[in-house]
């Protein structure tokens, strides 16, 4: 039960001057502090006596944690504390990467996307997250900050559960990274809420596809889902058959079926599990015909 | 408990205050510089009945703490009129009769101006995505919604 006092339940809030500080800290009180950036997980699970903390640490503005960079040459960096809205309005990223818009224009209200950031919004490792298929599919790799030096986490590897990635005690994402994006690709991200927009996704459907020699079929499409298993869903087995297969209505529905196959949902207050895999098999479905349209010859 | 020294600029005033960590925007405005314009609803950044700009930008202040807001410049309620001229969309939503219980009246007016700052013509399609964030459970939005397309006409 969420209590709608406005304050937070009594808690320190620390600013440390640099990532190392601020790495230290969480480690000497790991269990009883957490970094934090928006908020907008953190608090709600504060208020609602989910967590029970001492220290909040701020951690969003160290060190290029604010920036986005786009090369031509590199690709493209996302600092993990930038709010969605930034996204949203960023000309390299609609430009370049435009699934990233269009996934972060569905988190919540815009007020709520002024605050929440893309990497709270992976670190929270919701099943929902409404960013992280559009992150998966476009190969994404996490900067993380630890006492011991700097590493790359590839996000395939780092969601271990809901709400449970790779990260250890001090660990701080400062920004993601993402090679360039497939030539003349096509994404498309389809949510489905309890209304049109704002709400948590009953399912989440992210597909980018793109012409591919390699590929048996002339194309690979890059499939993520969300909301239909402990973590956010690669369906390995939907992208071969659309590697492999010629592709025409009939392998697009094979393929439907395989990601449906691949969900293990939950009932929840949102939807039954029942309702979320076939809600996954014919959204997939569209979405995968809608770029399919786009970039067959 | 530790105490936070910030200063920080609302409705065009500079002003000292002295936070605990845990308090939220939200409370600071209300508690301690007494503009309880901006409304508790939720809590938990559903209702936006506390939305205030913060940096121009809209914001949840349930969702963000005091400590956070040094050197900050917040607008709420209280600072749309201007040398005692209503805002236009707060001259609008009287006009179209927006307005029944009036809670999330300052939350919904903060993010129309918002919107209308950033795009001076929404689309009735955008004034309805832009006020997502605003829950209503009186007027079925429609009067609010014409308020904001008269305001985007006038002003
Ligand atoms: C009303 C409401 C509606 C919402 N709707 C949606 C929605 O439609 N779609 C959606 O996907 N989400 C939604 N959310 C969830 C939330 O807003 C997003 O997940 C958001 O992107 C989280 O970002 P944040 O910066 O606020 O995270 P925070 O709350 O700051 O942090 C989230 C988690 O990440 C950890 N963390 C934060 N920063 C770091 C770091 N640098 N390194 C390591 N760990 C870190 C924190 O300890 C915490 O566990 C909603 C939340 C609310 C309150």
């Amino acid at each position: 039960m969420i209590n709608p006092h406005p304050g937070l339940p009594e808690l320190e809030y620390v600013m440390p001057a640099s990532l190392d500080e601020a790495s230290k800290f969480l480690i000497e009180h790991t269990g009883e502090a957490k970094p934090f950036m928006g908020g907008t997980d953190c608090f709600v699970r504060l208020r609602d006596g989910a967590w029970n903390l001492k220290y909040l640490v701020n951690v969003k503005g160290l060190d290029g944690t604010n920036e986005i960079r786009f090369d031509p040459k590199n690709g493209l960096t996302i600092g993990a504390a930038v709010p969605m809205n930034k996204i949203v309005s960023h000309p390299d990223i609609n430009k370049h990467y435009p699934l990233l818009t269009e996934a972060a224009r569905t988190v919540a209200s815009y007020q709520l996307r002024s605050r929440a950031t893309i990497g709270g919004n992976i670190c929270n490792a919701s099943p929902a997250g409404d960013t992280i298929g559009a992150c998966i599919v476009y190969g994404g790799k996490l900067n993380v900050h630890s006492i011991k030096g700097k590493r790359l986490e590839p996000l395939a590897s780092f969601f271990k559960g809901p709400g449970k990635t790779v990260l250890e005690p001090g660990d701080i994402v400062t920004s993601i990274s993402f090679p360039l994006p497939p030539p003349n690709h096509v994404g498309r991200y389809i949510k489905l809420g309890r209304n049109k927009i704002s709400d948590l996704a009953i399912v989440g459907v992210t597909v980018l596809g793109y012409p591919d020699s390699n590929a048996k079929s002339g194309y690979t499409f890059k499939i993520a889902l969300a909301s239909v298993a402990p973590v956010p869903l690669v369906p390995l087995k939907a992208e071969q058959i659309l590697a492999d297969k010629p592709l025409n209505e009939n392998i697009i529905s094979e393929a439907a079926q395989a990601a449906m196959d691949s969900c293990t949902p939950i009932d929840d207050v949102r939807s039954s599990a029942r309702y979320r895999k076939y809600m996954i098999r014919n959204l997939t479905r569209q979405a995968l015909t809608d770029v399919w349209q786009k970039i067959k010859k | 408990m530790s105490f936070h020294r910030i200063i920080l600029t609302v409705n065009g005033s500079t002003e000292q205050v002295d936070v605990p960590g845990n308090m939220t925007l939200l409370q600071m405005l209300r508690e301690k510089l007494a503009l309880t314009g901006t409304k508790n609803g939720c809590a938990a950044g559903e209702c936006g009945a506390c939305t205030v700009l913060m940096n121009g930008e809209p914001v949840n202040s349930c969702m963000v703490l005091a400590a956070e807001c040094n050197g900050a410049d917040i607008i709420t309620i209280e600072g749309l009129a201007r040398d005692g001229q209503l805002d236009v969309i707060q001259k609008t939503i009287i006009e179209q009769g927006g307005v029944q219980c009036g809670f999330c009246t300052p939350g919904m007016l903060i993010s129309a101006r918002a919107l209308l700052n950033r795009n001076p013509h929404p689309k009735e399609e955008e004034i309805r995505e832009a006020l997502v964030g605003n829950l209503c459970r009186c007027t079925g939005y429609n009067r609010i919604v014409s308020a904001v397309k008269a305001a985007a006409e006038v002003q």
